[in-house]
């Protein structure tokens, strides 16, 4: 194909374009990597540039939630900043016997020092704007960390001059953008106080306790005896409508011991994360106690029901992450009434009548009363 | 972090816009001496300069493409959500925008037509499927 232009070699316009020709070769021969290197760069600085906008409206809409219902005295900004700093180490695991109550240690004091922080920040605020604003700053506090991390490997990258260090991030960058973007979708959510996606097991439990006598049990969740399908049903979750997943590891555990054990059944409902392709709303069923977190509280219910041998089925609300921490979609509240349902086959054909069930729909209970 | 929320700069990447300019200037060269091979007879040049001329053209399409998409992605997109407040009694349905203190079976304003306490029946946002 090159031959043509060979001929051409006394017409000065094909002698520059076989020059232009060769030094391409030259460059991308030599500089290729480097060539590479820059594109990666570029696209990362792009990913960048949002994640900065993403933490930075985070940040902002942090402090002025704080201003607008903490009424407190001074500037919260230095306060605020200080919070999202904030960092908590796990416990060692060397010795991993014991680890579980090293870490539900943990937990509570980062959940009690969150609780005081908001409470200095926000004197002002009731429990259920308390609550939301937490969740607002950790959503905050997330932003500013993924953002952090991603700036960390790229000007890494960039001093070490690392096709590896560089192609690493840019390789996972979609994955945490789209993580980012949920925490983003996330951000008015929780500001505002609008049910999220993973309230859907809470939505659940609120509408089949809904009209009966609740009371409180702990941690921050609350409990009422409901008779359903001729059984005497315990229905639990975490109290709304402030932000608030509480501790329904320790609340199942109350509840079978006040009944001695005698429970027949557990049902599970909880948000969980769907497969590309699936629709979010879809419902399935399993066995296991289905909850999220670290762990602490799906630890507690195994060992619970173990000792006294129930069975725990699991129900399942299909969604993806930015489902879960964005506005609650229709479909997802759609899927509260076909879920119903299927807790209704499922205790008659895994109890029998008379019998004490529990019913526990997990998940934070942010714009969801009971 | 600084106490002041810093706008995200506008960069203009020069070399990247250098580039686009010199393979443009390029491909016009070659697209003109194509015209000038197929008017001297010589398909077989005309071809080849055509070639390198629409190559380069679309190259540096495709880099300008790049490069304003990266600019029209800063923004954060507000998701609208909605509020249902429903009557129990009579079935009446009053659906508005969220507003800020809704909550799923919050109690209500009275129904208009049956005058019985109405509640927040369903808080959502619906989500047109990208296909």
């Amino acid at each position: 194909m090159l031959n043509p232009l060979v001929n051409q070699a006394s017409d000065p316009i094909g002698w520059i374009l076989q020059i232009a020709w060769l030094l391409f070769f030259v460059v991308f021969m030599f500089y290729g990597q480097r060539i590479q290197l820059y594109v990666m760069l570029r696209e990362i600085e792009g990913s960048l540039s949002r994640l900065k906008l993403l933490r930075d409206e985070g940040r902002k809409n942090a402090i002025q939630t704080i201003k607008e219902l903490g009424k407190s005295e001074g500037d919260p900004t230095a306060r605020v900043d200080q919070f999202l700093e904030y960092f908590a180490l796990t416990p060692q695991s060397m010795d991993p016997a014991g680890i579980v109550w090293k870490l539900e240690h943990l937990l509570d004091v980062m959940d009690e020092r969150f609780k005081d922080e908001v409470k200095i920040m926000a004197p002002a605020a009731d429990i259920t704007q308390a609550r939301n604003l937490e969740n607002t700053l950790e959503v905050a506090l997330d932003l500013n960390y993924i953002y952090k991390v991603v700036r960390h490997f790229y000007i890494l990258g960039k001093k070490t001059v690392s096709l590896y260090v560089i192609m690493q991030l840019q390789m996972i960058l979609p994955l945490i953008m789209r993580i980012a973007e949920a925490y983003a979708g996330a951000l008015k959510a929780v500001t505002y106080g609008q049910p999220i996606g993973d309230g859907a097991g809470a939505l659940v439990a609120a509408t089949i306790m809904r009209g009966y006598e609740k009371r409180g049990i702990p941690k921050d969740c609350v409990v009422a005896t409901v008779p359903f399908e001729g059984r005497t049903a315990y229905v639990v979750k975490a109290e709304g409508p402030g932000g608030n997943v509480g501790k329904p590891g320790d609340a199942i555990k109350q509840i079978i011991e006040e009944n001695e054990g005698k429970i027949a059944n557990i049902i599970m409902i909880d948000a969980g994360e769907k497969f590309e392709g699936e629709k979010p709303g879809e419902v399935a069923e399993g066995v296991g106690a289905i909850i999220g977190g670290p762990g602490v509280d799906q630890f507690k219910i195994e060992e619970t029901t173990l000792k006294y041998k129930i069975p725990v089925n699991a129900i399942k609300i299909k969604e993806d992450i930015g489902d879960a921490i964005s506005p609650m979609r229709k479909e997802i509240f759609d899927a509260v009434a076909i879920v119903i349902d299927r807790i209704k086959r499922v205790v008659r054909e895994r109890s029998k009548e008379g019998d004490a069930i529990i019913i526990a729909g997990i998940g934070n209970s942010i714009g969801i009363g009971q | 972090m600084s106490n002041e929320v810093e706008k995200p700069r506008k960069r203009i990447p020069y070399l990247f816009l250098a580039i686009i300019l010199v393979t443009l200037a390029l491909s016009a060269v070659a697209l003109y001496q194509a015209l000038a091979e197929y008017d001297a007879g010589n398909s077989g040049s005309g071809n080849s300069f055509l070639l390198i001329g629409g190559s380069g053209f679309a190259l540096s399409a495709y880099m300008l493409f790049q490069t304003r998409r990266k600019t029209m992605r800063l923004e954060i997109k507000e998701q609208p959500v909605v509020t249902t407040i429903a009557c129990k009694k009579c079935g009446f349905k009053n659906i508005r925008d969220f507003q800020r203190g809704d909550y799923i079976f919050k109690e209500a304003e009275p129904c208009p037509k049956c005058s019985e306490k109405m509640s927040v029946a369903s808080i959502y946002r619906e989500v047109e499927e990208k296909h």
